[in-house]
């Protein structure tokens, strides 16, 4: 079936991007100032950064969930375009999201800052879009910075990038400087949507959001064929089929349209109950007319970090169960089962997509839902392999074997990509090899910043691994990583005892060089965080059930309210009522209470 | 008719000791005036009530009750003359403080009807009296205690305190010594505490005072235990010292959670189900009363759990502890049952010992009180 040139014209005219950049190199103002320039929104109706909604999002100036907006716009030459920005996180966290959302763009803006130069996420962007095939547009944004310096930026384009410097568009998202001239490269350097309109529907989920009235809106583009109300839809990976109730397109509210064809892209509605049953990376295609084969780059995510959850309060257990249900109605990476410890009583392991994705919904659980928690120490998922040959996955230290069960020992490693000032080559090496990286390599972007590339173990990455980046660097370095695989390692489990008691939720994996080390440190924070009591605490590190750190908590000499007189009795009670109260937030650990920050502890030690 | 004890606040001090947290103002004559003024306005307005009961103990608390002028102190006993019958009351106290009293005063002292004094000595090193803000030297006391005898009294009662800055453990013993080479018929330990709000308090804050240091603060508790007994002072409360008979009968109306009556600023009452306290501040309890209300600020009324929770604290303190079946008259019910699965847990720690007819604080409970107390509080 040939293609009407009314259809032709129509594909045509489509351009789908997005707009990639490292954090706070003006991502988010940049779209502000596309939309406006589009008449997408009025000035007024803009609050600041329109496509970050979430409050978290706007206070921690990044972006978590993906929006995609339909914009107008008169090139030109005169013809008017459908421009499809689809935004992208910005974090290492959702690198699977922000492929997904790449694989439904032609091209991407890459944002520059002009003070900063490219950094660690500029680098990790751009790899990914090429990846894609994506034809890029570098725009070196804030160029009225004072100390703006345009032709560093292009040099290290070309250096380290090996894209044309002189390519670059020279913008200010905030006086609007060099919009239109990036209006008028995404239509004259994109090329329009490929695809047969008539062929079996194909279209890629890039994102969704669970809405409590409509169920899972999910956000696609469409690849092949053309989607219609009514149609019977299919999850091609997930296997769900369900009926099409409505498609629409944002500019930027949600408005239903009577189609979405090749190259647009737009929200499904299909009464769908579940994120997880509309994932992203999924393909949506006719159940009545399915297309062979799915798209390309499905994965099932899986956590890379987890961590236990536990309500301080224990009767708030049922409550967090609900929490967590509903946070997962709108995010299907969240993943958690019920978790017993012995010292905080009931609560759940939950799963990752990194530390970002945990302090969220840590976050989130805290201020929506206000629930007080206690969180055990991140771990990643261990491989274990035992002295019978078998093999199993293990994330939480309790559940770890003894050591005289276990074969080999192996944990995830990752690629790290750090550029730093060159003075800062130094400390940053130094960190690395601290956490047990190896180098891989090290270039220059030009003669005052150097790109470092290392092979991390995750584990020592989710502690305080980018902080410490920061503090020694000044600030002036950037980290970015992709996963690699598992590699083996010498790795012990490293216990707490507390009065003779093990603690299972203090137990930590750590590598055997660093046992000792991080078994004092912990072990003397703990003496700091224990109140005494009538009897002396012996804490203890251990590992493989041998000592290797004690501290004691002294006894307490004596605990009485000598001066009573003069019939005050309200006030000494009130004394003792605030006594009870701080006994009452505490655990009970064999016979000794323990307060929350002592479990705060273990997440502070390196 | 009902037996209460009744408390009279003279919130007067030459000069306030700086780790005091007690309701005292400097002593000024016009102050002094408005206060008695005031004073008979309170007794005005409690009349029904203070003749309709029986009252068993008064005690004049401070402050520093003696640091009053011979005629105002006239004026404060005319007031109990004229508002207080006495003839029940057993045991009246006076708090004084070395270098506050004369013959004269004591003298009046006995006229009204005191029959026990209670002197404020601390310690008997003039180093520590200075480092805490007495206004008196070691020699005042010996003088102050000699008067007191010669005048007639035959019950007096000294305050001690322990664990000051830099006490060793040597001059608390020599003070206790001392003391008990004195013999008077009632001692009171008190450790030092950097209460809220005391020049004490910033002190220690700002690290011009050592913190206090446990081990001594213990040794020397336990010194006054082993040293006391042997001339006779049986300790009775976690504080008190005294020979059997010679108890404070008015604290231990607080001990055994019996009604009493407080009067003068600051000053506390409970009667059994309420509790209510007066204004602090000299302007408001005198505003209160001149404009013919009570000066009350406070006031709780306890639930059942309260009432229990309050009754087993404050009996505790008692060595002989708590008797069952005053407890179930009271409560109707047994504490063993009530709180069962504490009472397990203390004695396992071994803090509490019940007997059939008592519950009471074993030796390491003694030390331990606050964890015993919170055990019984409700929530």
């Amino acid at each position: 079936m040939g293609l009407s040139v009314r259809e032709l014209e129509r594909q045509q005219k489509i351009r789908n991007f997005s707009i990639v950049a490292h954090i706070d190199h003006g991502k988010s103002t940049l779209a502000d100032r596309i939309l406006e320039h589009t008449g997408a929104l009025s000035e007024r109706e803009m609050t600041e950064q329109v496509l970050d909604t979430m409050d978290l999002e706007r206070e921690r100036g990044i972006t978590i969930k993906l929006q995609a907006v339909c914009l107008q716009y008169k090139a030109r030459d005169g013809k008017t375009y459908t421009l499809n920005l689809i935004d992208t996180p910005g974090h290492v966290d959702f690198s699977y999201e922000v492929s997904r959302s790449l694989a439904a763009c032609e091209g991407a803006i890459l944002v520059i800052d002009a003070a900063q130069g490219l950094e660690a996420q500029t680098l990790a962007n751009v790899y990914l879009a090429l990846e894609h095939d994506l034809e890029l547009i570098p725009v070196i944004n804030k160029i009225d910075l004072p100390n703006a310096d345009t032709n560093r930026v292009k040099r290290e384009l070309e250096t380290v990038l090996g894209l044309d410097g002189e390519e670059a568009i020279l913008a200010s998202a905030k006086t609007g400087e060099g919009i239109e001239e990036i209006l008028e490269a995404l239509v004259r350097r994109l090329p329009p949507p490929r695809g047969n309109p008539a062929s079996p529907p194909r279209a890629l989920i890039f994102d969704s959001h669970y809405d409590p009235y409509r169920g899972v809106v999910a956000y696609v583009r469409v690849v092949e064929g053309t989607l219609r109300p009514g149609m019977s839809i299919k999850m091609m990976a997930g296997g769900g089929t369900f009926e099409l109730a409505e498609v629409g397109i944002f500019r930027p509210d949600p408005s239903p349209v009577a189609e979405l064809s090749v190259g647009e892209v737009g929200f499904v509605i299909a009464g769908v109950k579940n994120v997880k049953d509309c994932r992203v990376g999924d393909t949506i295609t006719d159940a009545d007319n399915p297309a062979a084969e799915p798209l390309p780059g499905y994965q099932q995510i899986t956590p890379m970090v987890y961590c236990g959850l536990f309500p301080v309060d224990s009767n708030d257990y049922q409550a967090l169960r609900e929490a967590l249900e509903r946070l997962r109605l709108n995010d299907a990476a969240l993943v958690y089962e019920p978790d017993n410890s012995a010292a905080l009583g009931f609560g759940f392991r939950c799963g990752f997509l990194g530390l970002l994705h945990m302090e969220i919904v840590q976050e989130r659980l805290e201020r929506e839902y206000l629930l007080e928690l206690i969180t055990t120490a991140p771990s990643v998922k261990y491989q274990i392999t035992d002295t019978t040959g078998k093999i199993k996955y293990v994330d939480n230290p309790v559940d770890f074997p003894p050591q005289q069960e276990i074969a080999t020992l192996a944990e995830p490693f990752v690629r790290a990509t750090i550029i730093a000032p060159s003075t800062y080559v130094g400390p940053v090496m130094e960190l690395c090899q601290d956490n047990r990286g190896e180098f891989r390599n090290m270039e220059y972007a030009d003669e005052n910043r150097v790109v470092l590339t290392y092979d991390l173990p995750l584990s020592e990455i989710i502690y305080d691994f980018f902080d410490l980046l920061k503090s020694r660097t000044r600030g002036y370095a950037s980290l970015d990583y992709e996963y690699l695989g598992y590699r083996e390692a010498n790795l012990v489990k490293l216990d707490i005892l507390i009065n003779g008691e093990l603690v299972d939720a203090l137990s930590s994996i750590s590598h055997r060089d660093q046992a000792y080390y991080r078994g004092r440190e912990l072990v003397d924070k703990l003496r700091g965080l224990i109140p005494r009591q009538m009897f002396d605490i012996p804490i203890q590190a251990a590992v493989d059930n041998r000592p290797i750190a004690r501290e004691t908590v002294r006894a307490l000499k004596k605990d009485v309210l000598q001066k009573c007189y003069g019939g005050d009795v309200t006030r000494k009670r009130k004394l003792l009522e605030r006594q009870k109260e701080g006994k009452k937030r505490m655990k009970q650990v064999g016979s000794v209470e323990v307060p929350q920050e002592a479990f705060m502890a273990v997440l502070k030690i390196k | 008719m009902k037996k209460i004890g009744l408390y009279i606040h003279v919130p007067f001090c030459v000069r306030k000791c700086y780790y005091c947290d007690f309701v005292s103002f400097p002593h000024h004559g016009d102050k002094v005036r408005a206060y008695l003024a005031g004073l008979e306005r309170e007794l005005e307005l409690y009349h029904h009530l203070l003749t309709t009961v029986k009252i068993s103990t008064i005690y004049l608390g401070g402050g520093t009750p003696s640091c009053l002028s011979p005629a105002e102190l006239a004026v404060l006993f005319a007031l109990l003359d004229r508002h207080i019958k006495r003839e029940h009351c057993l045991e009246m106290t006076m708090e004084c403080n070395p270098g506050t009293i004369s013959r004269a005063k004591l003298q009046a002292m006995k006229a009204v009807g005191v029959n026990r004094v209670s002197l404020g000595v601390q310690a008997l090193q003039d180093e520590h009296l200075a480092r805490l803000g007495r206004t008196h030297k070691l020699a005042e006391v010996y003088q102050s205690y000699e008067m007191i005898r010669r005048a007639g009294f035959k019950n007096v009662n000294i305050d001690l305190m322990f664990a000051l800055p830099y006490q060793t453990l040597k001059e608390w013993e020599t003070t206790l010594t001392g003391i008990m080479d004195l013999e008077p018929e009632h001692i009171s330990l008190y450790n030092l505490v950097f209460e809220k709000g005391t020049q004490f308090y910033h002190w220690q804050r700002d690290k011009r005072l050592p913190p206090i240091d446990e081990e001594l603060d213990l040794a020397m508790y336990q010194l006054a235990l082993d040293l006391l007994p042997l001339a006779g002072y049986r300790q009775y409360e976690i504080s008190s010292f005294a020979p059997r008979g010679l108890e404070c009968r008015h604290n231990l109306t607080y001990w055994y959670n019996e009604p009493y009556l407080g009067l003068g600023p600051g000053a506390h009452s409970s009667s059994g189900k309420v509790r209510w306290a007066n204004a602090g501040s000299l302007e408001e309890y005198l505003a209160a009363l001149q404009g013919g209300r009570k000066p009350v600020v406070e006031r709780e009324e306890l639930s059942v759990e309260l009432q229990r929770a309050e009754t087993i604290i404050l009996g505790l303190r008692l060595k002989e502890g708590l008797g069952r079946q005053s407890f179930r008259e009271r409560f109707q019910g047994d504490i063993c049952s009530i709180y069962a699965k504490s009472m397990a847990k203390l004695q396992g720690q071994g803090l509490l010992k019940v007997t059939p007819r008592r519950v009471s604080l074993t030796a390491k409970g003694l030390l331990f009180a606050n964890q015993v107390f919170l055990e019984f509080l409700p929530g």
